[in-house]
């Protein structure tokens, strides 16, 4: 079984975003990108599927500007077998990210694509349960464990309230949630043999999907600002503000 | 044409996550029908039709949506999105596992986690774990909305819709539902609390985590925590709130042990008061707690519960 992970490159999770002084969007210039930590978590999962003998190749995809080969090298580090990018010029919005994606599933026949649940920049959640709707396949999303047996899924979901565990039919979608695995490092060693690895390139127009937005983004801003409020000195001190202030 | 709200219910009681979306979809200016998809849910939908603002009450009773799968109720939507202008869930974990689906089959964009509905097609939601509020026009069509619960007030009780009964739609048999663990807890929902207590990597045990829960239930309130705490095993997911757990929007948020990283932060930010108490004077908490207390927890916390139990 193939299996396909698409893998965004996005702001780093450390990097305190700065806004354009016309409200236009985010600053981009110089500032650190990783691969999002929820596709790190399904490159993982996918690795590790390998390693279990469960999946024969993983197959790692990225929509964006040339920069996301590096992206792509790191999932290769990681213990990818082979890299696909589709050169794109603006962001992507999910549902052509998603019509991009069942053009590769189309061609590749994955029997598992492995999606992190949400891109941590736009924080949509949308993308994998947009490709599974496309493909007319299952879908499992927010997983917290997978196995994978003959030609279903188990998939243990986190949901409001606790876990849920459903079969899936494959080929299905999986989005990975937070707790699935603990990504690897790519080691150095890893990440210099990646660089000699190839990145096949592709362009929308492969694919016949049109990127253009259709979402326009009014402004950006930041959101209102909460004052600080006063500090206590005990724990009586506080429970009587908080009598005061009616909320006890 | 109207809007239609896809209803969070576990069959026999709405959830209150559905009269908040009720209320978003008002703001549409539209009739407002409210879909209950379930198994035996004529509880549910007796008290959907008390919403006030809900004109009909749309009931799909059927096995097959006994568990909410994403397939069959997508399929279910589809089936009736022809006679609606927009399609709404609350941003719970159905509402975000089923409705980017029935985007994709009507081809057009989902806006997720809306948080202000400015006109009909113009939305305000946030981006980069709240970081920033996006504001976004979509474009004329059918739209497709989650909305995030705790920033609409929930619709009040008082009204009286229709009720109507329609048949199942095709069912894709793609998946099957296996079994559930709940997070049991006898405790409010964290989404629709008044009080939420939550702790932090500041507990530093699982026997910690415990007392705190104890002064939860002295007031009445949800438990909660950071991510940290979770990753750590202090407390179960569905505890977890901020950028990819729930959002809260309590009378008053009791922050034990937790520092304050953004995508916490994101997840509290319309609780009316916050209260945080931190050995750490410097945790970002402080800059935005309404009372803050930087004291040891295991000091804390005993003296809490001792106070609350008067």
């Amino acid at each position: 079984m193939k299996v396909l992970v698409p893998v965004k490159r996005a702001v780093d999770y450390n990097v305190k975003v700065r806004i354009k002084a016309d409200q236009s969007g985010i600053d981009l210039a110089n500032v650190k990108m990783s691969m999002n930590p929820f596709d790190e978590i399904a490159v993982e999962e996918a690795v590790r599927l390998k390693e279990k003998g469960k999946a024969e190749e993983v197959l790692v995809v990225s929509i964006g500007p040339k920069e996301a080969a590096e992206t792509l090298r790191t999932a290769l580090a990681m213990g990818a077998d082979r890299a696909l990018l589709i050169l794109t010029g603006e962001a992507v919005e999910p549902l052509a990210v998603a019509k991009l994606l069942k053009g590769v599933c189309l061609e590749e026949q994955p029997g598992l694509v492995i999606a992190g649940k949400q891109a941590i920049d736009k924080d949509a959640g949308q993308a994998g349960q947009m490709l599974a709707a496309l493909m007319g396949w299952a879908q499992g999303t927010f997983a917290h464990a997978l196995d994978v047996e003959g030609d279903a899924a188990i998939v243990e979901r986190e949901v409001d309230g606790g876990l849920q565990r459903l079969q899936l039919r494959l080929p299905a979608v999986i989005t990975t949630d937070l707790r699935l695995n603990e990504p690897r490092y790519a080691s150095l060693p890893n990440m210099m043999k990646a660089r000699k690895k190839l990145v096949a390139e592709k362009t929308p127009a492969d694919y016949g999907v049109d990127v253009r937005p259709r979402l326009k983004t009014i402004s950006v801003k930041e959101p209102p600002r909460r004052a600080g409020g006063i500090k206590v000195g005990s724990v009586a001190e506080l429970i009587d503000k908080l009598h005061e202030a009616r909320v006890l | 044409m109207a809007s239609l709200v896809l209803a969070e219910h576990n069959n026999s009681t709405l959830s209150e996550a559905t009269a908040r979306a009720v209320t978003a979809a008002r703001h549409l200016g539209e009739p407002v029908h409210v879909l209950i998809a379930g198994s035996g849910c004529g509880g549910a939908a007796d008290e959907a039709v008390l919403l006030q603002g809900v004109d009909t009450v749309v009931v799909a009773d059927d096995p097959r949506y006994a568990h909410m799968l994403a397939e069959p109720v997508a399929m279910l939507i589809l089936s009736l999105a022809s006679g609606y202008a927009s399609v709404l869930a609350p941003a719970t974990a159905n509402g975000k596992n089923i409705l980017p689906r029935v985007a994709a089959l009507l081809d057009v964009p989902q806006i997720s986690d809306v948080t202000r509905i400015l006109s009909p097609d113009h939305f305000e939601r946030p981006a980069y774990a709240g970081s920033v509020i996006e504001t976004v026009a979509a474009p004329d069509g059918k739209k497709v909305l989650t909305v995030r619960v705790s920033a609409f007030a929930p619709a009040p009780s008082g009204g009286a819709a229709l009720m109507v009964s329609i048949p199942p739609a095709a069912d894709p048999g793609l998946s099957e539902f296996l079994d559930e663990t709940p997070a049991l807890s006898g405790r409010p929902e964290l989404s629709s609390a008044k009080i939420v207590v939550a702790g932090g990597r500041g507990l530093h045990t699982a026997e910690n985590f415990h007392h705190l829960e104890r002064i939860a239930d002295k007031l009445g309130a949800a438990v909660g925590a950071s991510r940290a705490a979770v990753d750590a095993g202090f407390a179960a997911n569905a505890c977890q709130i901020g950028q990819t757990g729930q959002s809260v929007a309590p009378d008053l948020y009791l922050a034990l042990g937790i520092s304050g990283a953004i995508q916490h932060l994101a997840g509290i930010k319309d609780a009316k008061v916050i209260v945080a108490i931190n050995k750490d004077e410097e945790a970002p908490i402080f800059g935005i707690a309404d009372y803050g207390l930087v004291a040891d927890l295991f000091q804390a916390l005993p003296e809490l519960e001792l106070a609350l139990g008067k």
